[in-house]
């Protein structure tokens, strides 16, 4: 699998053959709490940088989703409308929220590595 | 219902009885689950030679109103009443909501039949009295805001930004900018209501992130700025209990970039009396009569959030207008009936929460204007008394400072306790006490927003610190379980609140009931 690159928001993204990955962080699941709603974006939808994407809700607070890099949404993952509770099990992974084509693959050059990201975690907490 | 097998005192658990009930502490079922339909209703014998004449619509199945006597409704609702908390029963330190002392004296006045069963159709001349109640509530707040204009049909907080808001918009359009303004901006403290206003009217919302202090810089919104802004919605005192010390820069940069201030007066309380909103360049401001002006809060309402308007706004207040004629009062119900002014519309069909309007008047009369003033101190008061009275056990997010009319703890102090925010207030209920706002503001970690109401005396807050205190310590002295069950000795032990998100059940149906059992 794509090595991940995140956002100071605490989503990440994924990239293979110009498709994105998009999904919040373990780290965002943890301190979001017990998740219990999710809406996604329509397919075909088209997010700049920074849009809000998805909107995430727990029993603590409701949070928007941005899209870490501009594109065109080409698939949403119906399971985590259904089973909002696949967010909290596996974020990075079977719990990813879209997809979208990426418009402009220099936008992820902004991103942080894993590392880098961990370390952020580190000044954040 | 239990069978008594198992033993009253069974080890690790609640002790049990056959009824349920805990002492005098009844448990009480759905009114369609009391009573029987027999013990209810009025028989009538079959009248001689009936017909039916509804053929095939005739009802034969029961529509399932519940059957219960009178001394068995009385019941039913005296207990759900006796399970109901609050400011009556005790101190209700809500955060950001204010639990507004209410006089019992304006209830009284709020049942004057002058006040109470006139109605909205009736002939204005027949209840000048009550539109003049309206004019003087209207003077006081504009007095109180330094503002020249005022709506008083909104129904609450939320309703009275959507006005606010609207009159904006309004403005732009007579501007001709409604199409080019199509941002607000917020800061990322806000009250969740002011983005959501801003999106129900078509505004994209842009956050505007809070300084490390917990308050908002100038330089940041002047930074947001540019030609697409309408306005900035912003709430002074701040849900961290801080005042935006740089409000009156912040409406400065605003109005020299062509945009409005609108702000969340939900912390009137505050500074009601101590700082007029108009003087920090304010152009539309809610007032929640129900959290400044008393009524009961928290009660079940209803809320009124009256909305004031600076000059530049106040051609656009809505429908319907006070107008006072010689000795007679009037409401201006038509837009042809105007004098230059450009209403938007109306937002309520008649004219407002009337007994609210009456509470509000009568507080004010009452108390007069020092007397406002020193609600709104001793607000601040107690809470930074709460704030001293834990300061060294408990974590303040934005450091040791001096807060407004509440005070904002975070979740630091539990770290290494394995307890959460949660635990902690869950842990109040045992204590006796509602607990405070938890996880609000978003924008602090395991926030706790404690609010006392101005009228408590010393003795309730320390009583209050010092039950607190003591959880702390049983915290941090490793008493987890105190916290893991809590409450223990509430009606309900913990609840499954994300089940109920996940899987709410919103309607009742028999089958539903029995399988749930």
């Amino acid at each position: 699998m794509a090595e991940p690159r995140y956002t100071s928001d605490h989503e990440y993204i994924r990239v293979e053959n110009g498709i994105g990955t998009i999904g919040i962080s373990q780290y965002a699941q943890d301190k979001l709490g017990d998740i219990v709603f999710v809406e996604l974006p329509a397919v075909g939808k088209v997010l700049s940088k920074g849009q809000e994407a998805a909107v995430v809700e727990s029993v603590k607070a409701a949070s928007e989703v941005y899209a870490p890099v501009s594109g065109e949404v080409v698939e949403v993952n119906e399971a985590i409308v259904a089973n909002p509770e696949l967010v909290n099990q596996d974020p990075e992974g079977n719990a990813w929220f879209l997809k979208i084509r990426i418009a402009n693959p220099r936008e992820l050059d902004q991103l942080m590595p894993e590392q880098a990201y961990k370390d952020y975690l580190e000044t954040v907490e | 219902m239990t069978d008594m097998t198992t033993k009253f005192f069974a080890k690790g658990a609640q002790p049990s009885t056959h009824t349920g009930n805990r002492g005098l502490q009844i448990e009480e079922p759905l009114i369609f689950e009391a009573g029987a339909l027999e013990t209810s209703g009025v028989d009538f014998e079959e009248p001689e030679a009936f017909e039916s004449r509804l053929g095939d619509v005739e009802r034969h199945d029961s529509i399932g109103l519940p059957g219960l006597s009178e001394p068995e409704t009385m019941r039913h609702y005296v207990r759900l009443s006796q399970k109901n908390y609050s400011i009556d029963t005790g101190i209700f330190p809500l955060g950001s909501c204010t639990m507004k002392h209410n006089p019992r004296i304006n209830e009284k006045m709020a049942r004057l039949p002058g006040f109470g069963d006139i109605h909205p159709l009736q002939p204005q001349k027949t209840i000048q009295g009550a539109i003049e109640l309206m004019a003087v509530l209207s003077e006081w707040l504009t007095k109180l805001t330094g503002m020249p204009a005022v709506a008083l049909s909104p129904k609450a907080g939320a309703h009275g930004e959507l006005c606010g808001m609207t009159a904006i918009r309004a403005a732009l359009e007579a501007r001709g900018e409604a199409q080019t303004r199509r941002v607000v901006l917020v800061p990322d403290s806000a009250h969740g209501t002011n983005p959501a206003t801003a999106a129900l009217l078509g505004f994209e919302v842009r956050a505007v992130a809070a300084d490390k202090d917990g308050t908002v810089r100038a330089a940041a919104v002047r930074e947001a700025l540019g030609p697409d802004v309408a306005a900035m919605m912003i709430t002074n005192p701040n849900t961290c209990g801080l005042f935006e010390p740089e409000i009156a820069e912040i409406a400065a940069a605003l109005h020299e970039a062509g945009a409005f201030l609108y702000c969340d007066g939900a912390n009137f309380n505050a500074i009601a009396g101590r700082v007029r909103p108009g003087d920090l360049g304010i152009d539309a401001m809610h007032i929640n009569l129900h959290k400044t002006f008393s009524t009961p809060h928290g009660g079940g309402g209803p809320g009124s959030g009256p909305v004031v308007f600076s000059e530049s706004l106040a051609p656009f207040a809505p429908l319907p207008l006070i107008r006072k004629d010689g000795d007679s009062f009037a409401l201006i119900e038509n837009e042809s009936e105007t004098q230059g002014e450009h209403p938007f519309g109306r937002l309520v069909a008649f004219h407002g929460q009337m007994g609210m309007f009456v509470r509000a008047v009568s507080y004010m009369l009452s108390f007069g204007v020092d007397g406002v003033r020193q609600a709104s101190e001793d607000a601040v008061l107690n809470a930074n008394y709460i704030r001293a009275g834990l300061r060294d056990v408990m974590s303040q997010p934005f450091g040791d400072k001096v807060c407004m009319h509440e005070v904002l703890f975070d979740d630091s102090f539990l770290k290494g306790t394995g307890l959460s925010t949660l635990d902690f207030a869950k842990a109040m209920i045992d204590e006796g006490f509602h607990p405070m706002t938890v996880y609000f503001p978003l924008v602090v970690h395991g926030a706790m927003l404690i609010e006392p109401t101005e009228s408590e005396g010393k003795q309730s807050l320390d009583q209050f610190i010092g039950a607190l205190r003591s959880l702390v310590r049983a915290a941090t002295q490793g008493d987890a379980e105190r916290f893991k069950g809590a409450p223990h000795y509430a009606p309900r032990r913990r609840l499954d609140e994300t089940r109920a998100a996940r899987q709410p059940v919103l309607s009742y149906s028999p089958a539903q009931s029995k399988a749930a059992e």
